[in-house]
């Protein structure tokens, strides 16, 4: 028999093989698609940085219209849920206890000052220590006061006195909907963690059977191996992904600006990239048991907190924004968060992919060095 | 009674001995715990440092300079470049070169001087929406600040009403002093979880499960022999990280270390509970291992670690509280930043001993029925 | 072939070594070691642990790179074209890795993909294998619902799926119950007789050494010795005895008669011992048992595993007073271990029905079956691991159903497999397994002192038992089980891939140990273990086939075509006149 058709055989063989185990064998169903169905609901809806709903405690210590007028435009606002109350002691303990998360303090001179055009202060007490959330109340607090400002100063028939006023056009997300920048960059981290389970387990699995052995010693060789083990993956992969495309644009509603194709493209090549890393883990693990917790500490975590999906990149200390650059997550974290929100942004999108099939090429040839038909 | 005290003394030892004189899983408990905490410490943080902006500055005044000056030595800005005309803006932002464009007009000084209010045309990428919404706070505030500067030098009446915010706790605003008091509990969480979810497990596969079952200790005895390393690990590990959170990344300590350590117990004797239920259930390490992983993920996920519980839905905000993490962040948060006694703890002291009560009893009935 | 040429060697090894590194330490498994295997043959490659008989076997299948040395499989240099010999070669590894979630069928397909055998020649070669392997009726069934027999059966079909000129097996009968292991060998021996495949096997039951043309014995990285194995034995004559004495029971009378010197050997057969001497002349053994006063000794017949012992062990006893002195276990009034009409169900399955038997003080009571005959898990029931679905059981006169916990401090157990914590040092175990038994300080120490002094393990006292070599490993499980003095002792296949050396080692203490009075049940797959047993039970799916002494159970087999049956010849008349049973009830 020819060479070819010889190899053409091995190849089909293999293929086979590792497809019946797939349908045989639930764990590689349901890293592919249960894993990725309950951590995207888990976080879709678990993770959300909106501040909504925050309790906020008004200080009113005397009350009359103006302070009315004021407390009214916090009742009126999406997200605050104001509680009243007429002494700052009391408002304190409140805030010490948790009951609210942050003080809105009007002093008995309140409408005295107001009147007499002083510049009547108005205490504000957050409570600091989620400073993320802080920063947000904080902000909503300030855009209360100046729609409330600007409100009072035409009611008394004068001019706004602000010398600079910012405007501000938020591009991709006038909403601010944190979901629709999560649930993309949700995808690009739990496909790392499906990508790199499948393969790095099933060849694991090989090793702790003892399949491996009678495998080698057959004609085989080392790259049909592995192909015959990406190929079937690949597939279960990317269906894995088409899964969490469809949870995202109909169950989370994140809109996609950009092309379907793109995604697809770009998402095969990351599947690769993820699926190349879970084959040198396990070059290098040979039980499952050893090669799932690689997995998981080598990929999650990088691709959760390294890869720019919540925590800005550029802000991180310069070691740690270097040590991103090896974390593939972060690529795609790009191109997926451009694609459902801006659309097909050819700089962006290209720039990313061509890093991504670099650390492809890396991987592979990686497991092509590695990986040998020896037990030693 | 004394015997039983001796078998269950020498399963703990033996039980210690078996984890800590593996060179790996040594490894494991140390350096992944090392490493998340760096990793954590230092990269998870919302705050803005060094935000590239664009400006595109069409006035000439000394006024809008002056603007610009201030929002670009401030240390969240980085300056990118100075744009001259409008069709560059939508490039930069589009690839992510810049993450605003601040835009002010021809008339920005004369308006200013006029008495009128002078806008500034602020271009946010909205691909990141709660960058985008810190990114305008920090705006804000360097600009209240120039309004309150420019009226008084100007003689411009000053606005009616004033904000003064006052941050308690962290008056900074420093994102690290949140999450690093944070880790402690997570990673005591993960430790004890899979320290006690694969102790059983582990005997099961390497088959000296039944060499134990044949000695005469009873499935009690067995049960709190193997809870002891777990307890342990976790305390050392607890008290390893807090003494970083205080002394390398200097988070104040304001509190009552007897209340934390109150907490501490009670926290991790429920995450003990539970790795002892998956314990008894799981037959290989790997089923171990994965019932671990199915307890830990959404365990910190909805636990308020990283982003807060009432941002949740209100069904998942109900389910946070079985989640025994959910009240220990709480304690160390309070013990750190605010300076919590533990009487003003105790609402988060009894769920967690509620939990513990339960999983230790419920992972003990689980355990001899499966012996059965 | 012609004549005037010279057989190429199917496997030739020349001066080859191979260290594995482990840590710091290094393990040399092959040291300079050449040898050929003829074409043709059956070559069988014995030897204790350690001896690198899997190493050879990896080398030659091109998977393992040798530090110095050449390999030519077949003409073919298996460093440089590692490819081509894998080709050429079936290679069978202990473990055969078949994938349990395909059907037998499917693994079938996949090994003749990786093969390179054409389509069309596979029907005619899959039924050819199926009839050989008496699969066939089997195809479409999971390879992990397959028995353990029947799985290294598949395991030897696709290893031979396309005809391999070199066959190369890892113990292919290691822990496979008689009745398969016979079969595997037909299916081997039909290989090479018809149709001139070359065979390498390794394997640890020294009488199929006899079934090889050639015997290959190793030990430690080198070889010993390369011979057929007549002559092996042939070497052995006028050293071999049978000694019997109808005054002294058989096992007192091997205890006495290994301790003696010049004795290299003394295990019990049938009913009578026999021995291996240093030189070759008679043992003068009379003077030395006064009490058996009819001795008879008469020379036997050598065979290869006396040479085997000859040459690889240089005393027969094993060394000391090795109990303690003054240990007797107490008389008991009844019999020590009552099982009565026990059945364990798991879901409608039958695993053990109506068991019933009794074993008194003292006793050796062999449990044996088939693979899934149910031994396993009476013997669970009868350690307190699994409760009974209905019947009783009494171990030292306590209900297992009421008092467990009690009848368990009483009994020890060794599992089949090490089951000692390996990464624990060999003190750091005894002195766990003290503790958990409940010995006080002072019994503890002196327990424990005497179980490292006992069982030689002074020297490995700190070392972590996983780094133990089997031998010692088992020293250690036995010793971890006397810590606490049991008047009882489960043994689950205790000696299955132990070496020959060490079970007879093992099974001296075993005898010394009933000699005090304690009472042993034991399962085995090693039916010449079967006849050391004072009395027998075997199992087939879950039922009692027969009950007895090994004399009376070979009695029922004695025909005029065996005139002296022996222990597997018994077991398998059985096993077959069950199926033929139930052949007919159905």
């Amino acid at each position: 028999m020819k060479q070819g058709a010889a190899m053409r055989m091995r190849l089909r063989g293999m293929i086979r093989k590792e497809s019946l185990q797939v349908l045989r064998d639930p764990s590689s169903i349901a890293i592919a698609f249960v894993m990725p169905l309950v951590l995207l609901l888990l976080f879709g809806y678990g993770v959300s940085l909106d501040a909504r709903y925050v309790r906020i405690a008004l200080v009113v210590e005397q009350a009359d219209a103006n302070t009315a007028g004021f407390t009214g435009a916090f009742a009126h606002s999406d997200y605050f849920v104001p509680q009243l109350y007429n002494n700052i002691q009391q408002a304190e303990q409140a805030l010490m206890e948790h009951r609210v998360d942050g003080i809105v303090w009007l002093r008995n001179d309140f409408s005295a000052r107001l009147l007499t055009g002083g510049a009547a202060p108005i205490g504000v007490f957050v409570n600091g220590v989620d400073a993320n959330q802080s920063r947000i109340t904080k902000g909503y607090i300030q855009g209360v006061w100046q729609v409330w400002l600007a409100g009072y100063a035409r009611e008394q028939g004068q001019e706004p006195a602000e010398p600079v006023a910012l405007e501000p056009r938020v591009w991709f997300n006038a909403a601010l909907r944190s979901r629709d920048f999560l649930v993309p960059g949700l995808i690009a981290v739990i496909m790392t963690l499906t990508g790199a389970m499948l393969t790095s387990m099933v060849v694991a699995r090989e090793w702790e059977r003892g399949t491996m052995e009678a495998l080698m010693v057959t004609p085989i060789r080392i790259w049909e191996i592995t192909l015959g083990k990406l190929l079937p993956y690949f597939v279960l992969g990317m269906g894995g992904m088409l899964l969490s495309v469809a949870m995202a644009l109909w169950l989370f509603e994140v809109p996609l600006r950009g092309s379907f194709w793109l995604l697809a493209g770009s998402s095969a090549l990351f599947m690769l990239v993820a699926l190349g890393m879970g084959l040198l883990i396990s070059t290098v693990a040979r039980s499952q048991f050893v090669a799932g917790q690689i997995a998981l500490v080598a990929t999650f975590l990088p691709a959760f907190i390294l890869s720019g999906f919540i925590f800005q990149i550029g802000s991180m200390p310069e070691p740690v924004r270097v040590i991103t650059h090896i974390v593939p997550a972060r690529y795609f974290v790009a191109i997926l968060q451009t694609l459902f929100m801006a659309g097909d942004i050819w700089p962006v999108i290209a720039a990313n992919s061509a890093a991504l099939f670099v650390m492809m090429l890396l991987f592979l040839g990686l497991v092509r060095r590695k990986a040998r038909k020896r037990l030693d | 009674m004394k015997q039983a005290l001796r078998r269950i003394l020498a399963l703990a030892v033996k039980e210690l001995l078996a984890v800590l004189k593996d060179r790996k899983s040594r490894i494991i408990l140390v350096v992944p715990p090392l490493l998340q905490l760096f990793v954590f410490g230092y990269a998870a943080s919302f705050d803005l440092n060094d935000i590239p902006v664009a400006i595109y500055n069409e006035d000439r005044g000394a006024a809008s300079r002056e603007l610009v000056a201030r929002i670009v030595g401030s240390p969240h800005f980085h300056l990118h470049s100075h744009l001259d005309q409008d069709g560059q803006v939508a490039a930069l932002i589009d690839t992510r070169e810049v993450l605003i464009v601040l835009h002010l007009g021809e008339r920005f000084s004369s308006a200013l001087y006029s008495g009128d209010t002078a806008p500034v045309q602020v271009i946010i990428d909205g691909r990141n929406s709660n960058t985008a919404l810190l990114v305008q706070g920090y705006l804000r505030d360097i600009v209240t600040e120039f309004n309150l500067q420019w009226s008084r030098r100007n003689g411009r009446p000053p606005p009616l009403a004033m904000l003064q915010v006052r941050p308690w706790f962290n008056s900074n605003l420093v994102s690290r002093w949140f999450i690093v008091p944070g880790i402690v509990g997570l990673l005591a969480l993960v430790v004890t979880t899979i320290v006690t979810a694969l102790s059983v497990a582990r005997e099961r596969e390497a088959g000296t499960f039944d060499q134990l079952l044949v000695t005469p200790m009873r499935p009690v005895e067995i049960l709190i022999g193997k809870s002891f390393p777990g307890l342990l690990i976790g305390l050392l590990q607890g008290s390893f990280i807090l003494l970083m959170a205080v002394y390398w990344f200097e988070v104040p300590f304001r509190g009552s270390l007897g209340g934390l350590y109150i907490g501490m117990i009670l926290f991790i004797l429920s995450a003990v509970g539970i790795g002892l239920m998956i314990s008894s259930l799981a037959v290989t390490q790997q089923q171990g291992m994965l019932g671990a992983f199915l307890f830990l993920v959404p365990a910190v996920i909805l636990s308020g670690f990283a982003t807060p519980i009432a941002n949740m839905p209100e069904a998942v905000q109900w389910l946070t509280c079985i989640n025994p993490l959910r009240y220990f962040l709480v304690i160390l948060r309070g013990v750190f930043l605010e300076g919590s006694s533990s009487a003003i703890l105790l609402p988060y002291y009894w769920p967690m001993g509620v939990i513990a009560l339960v999983t230790l009893s419920l992972a003990g009935w689980m355990f001899r029925h499966r012996m059965n | 072939m012609h004549a005037e040429m010279a057989p190429l060697p199917a496997l030739a090894i020349d001066g080859v070594s191979k260290c594995f590194v482990a840590g710091d330490k290094r393990i040399t498994a092959l040291s300079e070691t050449s040898l050929q295997v003829q074409a043709g043959k059956i070559s069988g490659l014995i030897g204790p642990d350690g001896a690198g008989k899997t190493t050879l076997m990896r080398l030659t299948a091109g998977l393992l790179l040798p530090d110095s040395g050449q390999i030519r499989v077949l003409g073919v240099d298996a460093v440089s074209d590692p490819l081509q010999v894998q080709s050429a070669v079936g290679y069978m590894p202990q473990r055969f890795g078949l994938y349990e979630d395909l059907s037998v069928q499917e693994n079938l397909d996949l090994y003749a993909d990786l093969q390179g055998v054409p389509k069309a020649e596979r029907p005619a070669r899959y039924r050819e294998l199926m009839q050989m392997t008496a699969l066939a009726p089997f195809t479409r069934r999971l390879a992990g619902r397959l028995s353990g027999g029947m799985k290294q059966k598949l395991g030897l079909a696709c290893t031979l799926v396309r005809t391999p000129r070199l066959l190369l097996l890892d113990e292919p009968t290691v822990g496979v119950d008689p009745v398969s292991r016979r079969e595997l060998w037909a299916i081997i021996t039909r290989l090479v007789r018809q149709q001139g495949v070359s065979v390498l096997l390794s394997t640890a039951y020294l009488n199929e050494a006899e079934r090889c043309d050639d015997v290959i014995l190793m030990q430690e990285g080198r070889m010993l010795g390369h011979d057929s194995p007549k002559s092996y034995s042939e070497s052995m004559r006028g050293r071999t005895f049978h000694i019997s004495s109808s005054a002294l029971a058989r096992r007192s009378l091997q205890n006495r008669v290994s301790a003696l010197q010049g004795i290299i050997d003394a295990v019990i057969e049938n009913e009578k011992v026999r021995v291996v001497t240093s030189r070759a002349e008679m043992p003068a053994i009379a003077s030395a048992v006064p009490e058996a006063t009819d001795i008879r000794i008469e020379p036997a017949e050598p065979v290869f595993e006396d040479a085997f012992v000859a040459r690889l062990k240089s005393t027969a006893a094993v060394t000391g007073a090795w109990l303690p002195p003054g240990h007797v276990v107490a008389a008991a009034a009844g019999p020590v271990i009552q099982v009565t009409d026990v059945q364990r169900r798991f879901g409608d399955f039958y695993a053990v029905r109506d068991v019933s038997f009794s074993v008194q003080r003292g006793e050796v009571f062999g449990l044996l079956g088939a693979n899934g005959a149910g031994k396993s898990t009476t013997f669970r029931m009868l350690c307190g691991l699994l409760p009974a679905s209905a019947g009783e059981l009494r171990v030292a006169g306590r209900d297992l159903r009421r008092a467990a916990a009690d009848a368990r401090s009483r009994l020890g157990y060794m599992a089949q497999h090490f089951s000692l914590y390996v990464n624990l040092t060999v003190l750091e175990n005894l002195n766990f397994f003290a503790r958990a038994y409940g010995l006080d300080r002072s019994r503890r120490k002196r327990r424990i002192a005497w179980a490292l002094e006992a069982f030689e393990l002074a020297d490995h006292a700190g070392i972590d038992s996983g780094d133990l070599s089997l031998g010692y490993k088992q020293r250690l499980a036995m010793a971890a089980a006397l810590l606490h003095e049991p008047d009882i002792l489960f043994l689950d296949e205790p000696t299955s891939g132990v070496d020959p050396l060490a079970r007879r080692e093992f099974w001296q203490r075993i005898n010394a140990l009933a000699e005090s009075g304690v009472t042993v049940l034991v399962t085995t797959h090693f039916m010449d273990e079967a006849d050391y047993c004072d009395r027998l039970l075997i199992m087939a799916e879950g039922e009692v086939l027969a009950q007895g002494t090994p004399a009376e159970m070979k009695a029922h087999f004695r025909s005029e075509a065996l005139p002296a049956p022996t222990m597997e010849d018994a077991f398998i008349g059985l096993i077959e006149r069950h199926a033929q049973n139930k052949g007919v009830a159905a």
